[in-house]
């Protein structure tokens, strides 16, 4: 599967940005229950609100190699984007950032992390 | 390998197989596979005789009719009831469960009353109770496991109490494969006049099992998993527990009269079967016990006890590997739940799909038993009559592979 090329397991072996901001302004928590995944997500801004930008990105959590390759990959993508340009991210941003597509099995790994962070910052906006 | 005289060599039998020469099936706790003659039985209703049952007064219904309540008395002889009126066909193990927390659970518990589980319960013999418990404030009770997913029966005599109506547990755990020994354990309930429902989702397809020994009052199993067609399950009960029991579905065929402001009972077992059954669906699964009746049920034991024995003997060879369960094929059925350092199980599950592999990844809707565990979710595979040693030496490759891909 092109998904498992080596620079996807090597950021699920060492992943980007796994950490914690405790100067967070926004933190927020997602799982896929059927599976087991986990991720909390801590976002910094720039700027509060919607026309906000985003300073500093982070994760934690446990999940497949999907889930947190993809996690770093996005909260990576995330530092200097404007926060109402995160929102318009969809499932074509994710499969660009991955260099591939997700089929319909692992497409709910694939969008954990992202749906994490858009509901963190609509709850927060 | 000595215990290779007792494998089976069925793949023949099951036309997904022969499709599909190349595909190897490791999730029969899942669902089985279904043998040739569970298709042409299901076929032949469709085509030959597809008439409602009860009702007719004509020769296809007659036809239909003897086939379907033909099919109840294969499950009788199955399972080694006493009557047919004690085998009510329903849509499923998870239905089954309901209709006894419905019925018996509403009718004859009380608040405070307390009900016993195990921590190896599948979601469908914890969430009706929950449900029950929620309505009508009775409580609920688990037997703990041990560290090898072995159920701590010794438990047992402190969890009971005057207050315990019902013991509700797995014959054989969906997640790990333990067998539990339950012979004691319905003694003891029995003893203080609780009763005992067993769940036997994962034992009635897999051995030979006998109720009047296991002396339950009710059990419940699908026919998907014994390779008979979904939406269609069984509930044993003792039939005086069923006389007592109310009807839950109201409708045709469970009423005997029905006037404007009152209704009688059909006789047992149709009381708790209201509306059109699953006519083809009970066909179907009378074909698959004659099928497993015809190997014989000591013989698929004595195949899938050889399977996990070299399963496990290879699974061992592998660093890495952790095996959850008892790890030992005298005391599981044929599943073997396991977890690969440094590779998440759907991981696992998705590479060994693309070498045409099929396993089951994830909490295997035992989400208590994985926080006891304290694992997120493990891998697991399963065997059936159709899988042979090449099913396994191709998992251990797609192991090694996968391995491979995340340089562990």
């Amino acid at each position: 599967m092109d998904i498992y090329r080596d620079t996807i397991i090597e950021l699920y072996k060492t992943p980007l940005n796994k950490r914690r901001i405790e100067e967070a302004d926004i933190t927020h928590s997602g799982a896929n229950v059927t599976c087991g995944d986990r991720v909390r997500i801590y976002l910094k801004l720039d700027k509060a609100g919607s026309e906000g930008v985003i300073g500093d990105a982070s994760f934690e959590g446990e999940g497949c190699a999907i889930s947190i390759a993809m996690a770093s990959l996005l909260t990576e993508e995330l530092k200097g984007v404007r926060v109402d340009e995160v929102l318009k991210w969809d499932q074509e941003t994710l499969f660009d950032l991955l260099g591939t597509e997700v089929g319909a099995t692992r497409i709910k790994c694939a969008l954990l992390p992202l749906e994490t962070i858009q509901k963190g910052l609509t709850g927060a906006a | 390998m000595a215990a290779a005289t007792a494998l089976l060599n069925l793949k023949k039998d099951f036309p997904l197989l022969v499709n599909e020469p190349t595909l190897v099936y490791l999730d029969s706790a899942s669902t089985a596979l279904k043998p040739r003659a569970v298709i042409e039985a299901v076929e032949e209703y469709y085509t030959n005789y597809s008439a409602n049952v009860h009702r007719g007064l004509y020769d296809l219904s007659e036809r239909a009719t003897a086939a379907y309540e033909g099919a109840r008395e294969k499950v009788r002889t199955f399972i080694h009831a006493g009557s047919s009126r004690e085998i009510i066909f329903t849509s499923g193990t998870t239905a089954s469960i309901n209709l006894v927390a419905l019925s018996w659970g509403r009718s004859m518990l009380k608040r405070d009353d307390e009900i016993i589980l195990s921590i190896l319960d599948h979601h469908s013999n914890i969430v009706p109770w929950q449900l029950l418990a929620k309505d009508i404030g009775c409580k609920l009770k688990f037997i703990d496991c041990d560290s090898k997913g072995r159920l701590k029966l010794d438990q047992l005599s402190k969890l009971l109490s005057r207050r315990t109506k019902l013991i509700a547990l797995s014959h054989v755990s969906n997640a790990l494969g333990t067998i539990n020994q339950l012979t004691t354990l319905t003694q003891k309930a029995h003893a203080i006049g609780a009763k005992v429902l067993i769940d036997a989702a994962q034992s009635v397809p897999h051995m030979p099992l006998n109720v009047e020994h296991l002396n339950c009052d009710f059990l419940a199993f699908s026919g998907h998993k014994l390779g008979g067609p979904t939406g269609i399950g069984v509930l044993y009960a003792k039939e005086e527990l069923l006389k007592q029991m109310p009807p839950v579905f109201g409708g045709g065929d469970m009423i005997r009269e029905v006037h404007t402001d009152h209704s009688s009972w059909n006789d047992l077992p149709w009381k708790f079967e209201a509306g059109t059954p699953p006519i083809a669906q009970a066909i179907g699964l009378g074909a698959a016990i004659d099928y497993y009746a015809k190997i014989g049920m000591s013989k698929v034991r004595a195949h899938e006890h050889a399977l996990t024995e070299y399963a496990l003997q290879k699974c061992a060879e592998l660093p890495g590997l952790t095996i959850y369960g008892p790890a030992d094929a005298a005391e599981q059925s044929g599943v073997i739940s396991f977890t690969l350092e440094g590779v998440h199980p759907h991981d696992i599950s998705s590479l060994l799909n693309e070498e045409k592999i099929a396993i089951r990844a994830g909490h295997h809707c035992c989400m208590p038993l994985m926080d006891r565990l304290k694992i997120p979710a493990t891998a697991r595979v399963s065997f059936g009559v159709y899988n042979s040693t090449e099913d396994i030496d191709r998992l251990i490759e797609g192991l090694k592979k996968v391995q491979k891909i995340f340089k562990v």
